[in-house]
């Protein structure tokens, strides 16, 4: 499989996964490398706390767009706000003034019918592509920190939902140019982030899975995050094991002179090992059920996560790209 | 591992409901298991864990492969093949959101011919899907079911990885409201009295809402969104009874709530608004526990220390080791190569180990148990991963 450096070339790049596995963390480091190579982004966040922004280590903002860092501008999804500039384009509703009760019972509505809600977020971000293939919105690349596994399908899914359940109306009519957006692989990817851990893995399996029956959204890429470097090549490995000997800590208690400090550095070593290989087993499991492109992220061992560790990652997003 | 000495043991023997809670992927499913497994082989009586969404491997560990919501022992063999002596019983439960629903519509209706129309509607799976945290509310609704029947000493919570930890607090509260709310009864309004399918939106043109809605969505649609809330409404008096209710228990001094973090920032960030909101509204809060914590000893001065000495003297010690004769040991370079490498790893984990011993600090406001269960080499997919978090959580080292 190749390693899918068409992916950058599209214009819309949709990043899911499991709740805490480094959907932003993936989406910020896209985003700075799609930058590096002169592509004007645009990341929309949907579920709007805030976590792009601290990636790039600028305040939070809102549904209009902010430059955060050179040819990176972030917004953040507000459903009321997208209703309300869908309103001012397309049916020239005067409501500007009144909106705040007909929002709260709209809000009521839209989260009882299916669909509603989504359409308002993948509307405005279909529609954002849709402005800068036009030329008057200035991306290249739309980035979407997307909802978590559980919800992303509903999400890229809503405008066949409307579709489907409102027989007229103008949102009917306007679902037809979404659809044609998300359902290009020319133009729209669908990438999963995952940890290579049991519940991670077996979402992304579930998602990939789903996203082909249910869904007429093309797979991108799935994004391994968190992988935990091999230590060992198989002789040293066959060295640490031997350290374990009396005649081995022998010889390094000797010169180190106190067993505490031997024994803690010897037992991380052993945890690190341990934690790598039942990784293994997921990340075999998931190469075994799923055959995107794969892209692997090293953990990182920071303390804290801003810029630095955003360039981190989209350095090595591009080493896997093969940039 | 922070020296704390409380442990669960004691919550456990006193109470008869325990609520875990935190927000997703922190492992609150493993340790509610490892909660009830725990309790089971330290104390006798009935101990059901009430679980929602666990991975494969764990739920057919527990017995619970196709079962959903009905209730299944877990038998006494799976103790013993592991080594461990049940006291009591163990018994499982998987949390199926639609069967729930489906039954609590078929009880609260006024008859079933309602019922049916409510659970065939179109709309009543998107409703109950998304609708005012209905996992939250059906997990709390299926507690009290359980809780009432009496068949248990001890029924151990799983709850449903929300966005926000305190929605399913506020779950039973928002159901309430939302069946008396003001909003609702203006959305049926127009069809309330009548003629239900030929009801028109008559008079209501001047309104911004139905101006809105009707350009947005269509009447129709409008339309068949209000039939379905008009039936759904005959239940009123029912749920608001129930929704009483398991709010009362969950207030109960019978109840305690256990907070499950991982020393990571967001996580830890939304267990610590948890616990204060737990504490403001008067619930019964009694532990938090710390899972995935990595070891004290790699936060250590000595492992510090010896970390530098196998870098900086790795030459040195691998000449030492190749005078041992063992025969995997004795090539120099690689020797060298592999003790720079394990003191690398030592310092790379150190680094994580000192940001969690940092948020630690963060943790404020801290009942009297707090526990640490320590990141185990394997994953927990079995009993015995479950007796090994068991005893890191009760203290005890069986
Ligand atoms: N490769 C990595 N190595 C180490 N830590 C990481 C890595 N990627 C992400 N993290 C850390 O994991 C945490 C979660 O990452 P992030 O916020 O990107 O996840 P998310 O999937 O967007 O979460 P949410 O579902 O809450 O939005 C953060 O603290 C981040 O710093
Ligand atoms: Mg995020």
């Amino acid at each position: 499989m190749t390693a899918a450096p068409d992916l950058l070339a599209r214009r819309l790049l949709v990043v899911t996964g499991k709740g805490g596995v480094g959907k932003s963390t993936v989406t910020a480091g896209l985003a700075l490398l799609a930058a590096d190579l002169g592509k004007r982004v645009l990341i929309v966040e949907v579920d709007g706390k805030g976590d792009i922004c601290t990636k790039f280590e600028h305040p939070p903002v809102g549904f209009d767009p902010v430059e955060v860092h050179p040819n990176i501008s972030v917004l953040a999804m507000d459903t009321e706000a997208s209703l309300r500039e869908y309103l001012r384009l397309n049916l020239k509703v005067p409501v500007l003034g009144r909106l705040g009760p007909v929002a709260r019972v709209f809000d009521f509505v839209a989260t009882a019918a299916p669909g509603v809600k989504e359409v308002l977020t993948i509307g405005k971000v279909a529609w954002e592509v849709r402005e800068s293939i036009e030329g008057r919105a200035p991306w290249d690349l739309v980035l979407v920190d997307a909802a978590a596994t559980g919800h992303v399908v509903a999400q890229m899914g809503a405008p066949d939902a409307i579709r489907d359940l409102v027989s007229v109306g103008p949102i009917r009519s306007q679902t037809e140019w979404m659809i044609e957006i998300l359902s290009d692989p020319a133009i729209t990817a669908l990438n999963v982030v995952t940890t290579p851990e049991e519940m991670p893995v077996s979402e992304t399996i579930d998602l990939v899975t789903r996203a082909r029956t249910e869904l007429d959204v093309p797979l991108g890429a799935v994004i391994v995050n968190r992988v935990l470097p091999e230590l060992f090549a198989r002789a040293e490995e066959a060295a640490f094991g031997a350290l374990d000997t009396d005649a081995a800590r022998a010889a390094l208690g000797a010169h180190l002179g106190d067993d505490a400090g031997l024994d803690a550095v010897l037992s991380g070593a052993r945890l690190a090992v341990a934690l790598r290989r039942t990784r293994a087993v997921h990340l075999a499991n998931l190469r075994a059920a799923v055959d995107l492109p794969m892209l692997y992220l090293p953990y990182l061992f920071t303390r804290t996560h801003g810029m630095r560790e955003t360039r981190v990652v989209a350095d090595s997003l591009g080493a896997e790209f093969g940039l | 591992m922070s020296g704390e000495r409380a442990s669960l043991g004691g919550l456990v023997a006193a109470k008869e409901i325990i609520v875990l809670c935190g927000s997703g992927g922190v492992g609150k499913t493993s340790i509610a298991a490892a909660t009830a497994l725990g309790a089971a082989s330290r104390t006798g009586g009935k101990v059901l864990v009430l679980t929602i969404d666990p991975a494969k491997r764990l739920a057919s560990a527990l017995g619970l492969a196709e079962i959903g919501n009905v209730e299944t022992r877990v038998p006494d063999s799976a103790f013993t093949e592991v080594g461990l002596t049940p006291r009591g019983e163990l018994w499982a439960a998987m949390l199926d959101t639609k069967q729930s629903w489906d039954a609590l519509v078929m009880r609260h209706a006024p008859d079933e011919a309602t019922a049916r129309r409510i659970i065939d509607n179109a709309l009543y799976d998107n409703i109950t899907g998304r609708f005012v945290q209905s996992h939250d509310y059906i997990a709390m609704e299926r507690l009290f079911e359980v809780h009432a029947s009496g068949a248990y000493d001890l029924i151990v919570i799983d709850t449903p990885p929300t966005r926000n930890a305190l929605d399913f607090l506020e779950a039973p509260h928002r159901m309430a409201e939302f069946f008396g709310g003001r909003l609702l009864r203006w959305l049926t309004a127009p069809y309330r009295f009548g003629g239900g399918r030929g009801a028109r939106l008559v008079n209501l043109a001047s309104r911004p809402f139905y101006q809105v809605a009707d350009r947005i969505l269509g009447s129709q649609f409008l339309q068949d969104i209000a039939e379905f809330f008009l039936n759904f409404q005959s239940m009123y008096d029912g749920f608001v009874a129930r929704a009483r209710a398991v709010e009362r228990l969950l207030h109960d001094k019978r109840t305690t709530f256990v907070v499950v973090t991982t020393l990571e920032a967001s996580p830890l960030h939304e267990a610590r608004v948890f616990c204060e909101e737990l504490v403001t509204r008067d619930f019964p809060f009694g532990a938090i526990v710390l899972n995935k914590t990595l070891p004290a000893s790699f936060t250590s001065a000595e492992g510090a220390r010896a970390a530098t000495v196998l870098t900086d003297d790795a030459e040195e010690l691998a000449a030492g080791l190749a005078a041992t004769g063992e025969p995997a040991l004795g090539d120099a370079g690689l020797d060298a190569r592999m003790l720079r490498t394990i003191a690398g790893s030592y310092r790379n984990f150190a680094v994580v180990a000192s940001r969690e011993a940092e948020l630690r600090t963060e943790l404020g406001r801290a009942p009297d148990v707090v526990v640490d269960v320590p990141n185990l080499d394997v994953d927990v997919h079995d009993l015995a991963g479950l007796a090994r978090i068991a005893e890191a959580l009760f203290g005890d080292g069986a």
